[in-house]
């Protein structure tokens, strides 16, 4: 049988199929646009069996934009199995290709980008936290059952992480249910 | 008998750790819903100094912590000055009342707040809070965030204005003006609280 490609011309198919698989993942930067908070929950979800780190920002809030790179820094620290970033954008879906877009293509962020475009926002906002009334920038901590809410921004990211790890110290330990005190009175 | 001593700490380091970690985020202090607003005084953008006790038989204030930097108070701007149109005559006066400091956002100090006031217009008082100590006494947080007093100064509404910050004839609920009416029916507002994105209050050090 004939090959349908000649022999000599193989490497240089490899070289433009490599190419072309790895050329668009550094061009711009990837997004997914949730219209609801459903599809926002089930995303996050999927990834429960990490640390999950939601930071909830937008491209017209000052200090979140400022703070975004204190995320990427934490980003490049961990594993992707051990702790995942995403960065939830509040931005209008209507500026998605004036702004959102071009922001995004000028940072070139690692870390996942998210935009959130359900407009229920009242009632959405107390699903991450009780006492959240929707100011920016605010981060969600969450691994498992343990969850530490952060309103306003992060100076360091240090801070961060000392977040971060105040959680993951406890993960496995606290996967099995422990009840505070019962040890203590059994001894 | 010497196994205890360390399974006994290290039970109690985990709890402490479990109650720290499952303590909800402290309560934003500042008014809830019924509480009588202390009056305060604070310089306009004319330069006079402004308290609610210079109005004379209001009906009640809407209270609008705001400033001009912040995009989302930027999008509401025309929507507050349309309010204060339509409700002063009815006995309810905007109050707005930039809570920011200058020394984090330039662009929200009180020369910048005359300029934005002059330039919009502003028919309503545009107070300075420049020691940051009133916005904390109502619980703001954000801008824009808003406060119904009713005659009595006390607190009917706190929240958004509306629910569609983009565009204004494409909100389905007109929070503030649902709840300006319930106050001059003599009514309690429903919903009394909501939540809406916004800029955080920049607060001094």
């Amino acid at each position: 049988m004939k090959p349908v490609i000649p022999m000599r011309f193989r490497p240089i198919c490899l070289i433009i199929a490599i190419l072309a698989l790895t050329t668009p993942a550094s061009i711009g930067q990837n997004y997914v646009v949730f219209d609801s908070i459903d599809q926002l929950q089930s995303y996050i979800e999927r990834e429960k069996d990490a640390t999950l780190v939601i930071n909830f920002w937008a491209t017209w809030c000052k200090p979140c934009v400022e703070e975004l790179p204190i995320f990427e820094e934490l980003n490049r620290m961990y594993d992707d199995q051990d702790l995942r970033i995403i960065l939830v954008s509040l931005d209008f879906k209507s500026q998605l290709e004036r702004k959102f877009v071009p922001f995004l293509k000028s940072r070139s962020l690692e870390s996942e980008v998210v935009l959130l475009a359900d407009q229920d926002v009242d009632t959405w906002i107390p699903t991450f936290d009780d006492f959240w009334d929707g100011a920016l920038p605010a981060t969600l901590v969450l691994n498992g059952k343990q969850r530490i809410f952060v309103t306003g921004s992060f100076s360091s990211v240090e801070e961060l992480r000392k977040v971060v790890e105040s959680l993951k110290a406890e993960t496995p330990r606290f996967r099995s249910p422990v009840t505070c005190g019962s040890k203590l009175a059994g001894q | 008998m010497k196994l205890i001593a360390p399974i006994f700490q290290v039970t109690l380091l985990f709890c402490a750790f479990f109650l720290i970690s499952a303590t909800p985020a402290q309560s934003p202090a500042g008014y809830v819903i019924g509480d009588v607003a202390e009056d305060f005084r604070l310089r306009n953008v004319d330069g006079r100094f402004v308290s609610l006790s210079d109005y004379k038989d209001p009906k009640g204030f809407l209270i609008v912590f705001t400033c001009n930097h912040c995009p989302y108070a930027q999008l509401y701007e025309q929507r507050i000055i349309d309010l204060h149109n339509k409700y002063a005559p009815r006995g309810i006066q905007v109050i707005a009342i930039n809570p920011n400091s200058p020394a984090i956002v330039p662009e929200d100090s009180f020369d910048e707040m005359r300029i934005r006031a002059r330039q919009k217009k502003y028919p309503f008082a545009y107070l300075f809070d420049e020691e940051q100590k009133v916005f904390p006494r109502f619980g703001a947080s954000r801008t824009p965030h808003v406060f119904l007093l009713d005659a009595e100064l006390k607190v009917r509404y706190i929240g958004a204005i509306d629910d569609n910050p983009e565009v204004p004839s494409g909100a389905k609920k007109r929070y503030a003006e649902d709840a300006m009416n319930a106050v001059l029916r003599g009514e309690m507002p429903f919903p009394n609280y909501t939540r809406a994105v916004g800029c955080t209050i920049k607060k001094n050090p």
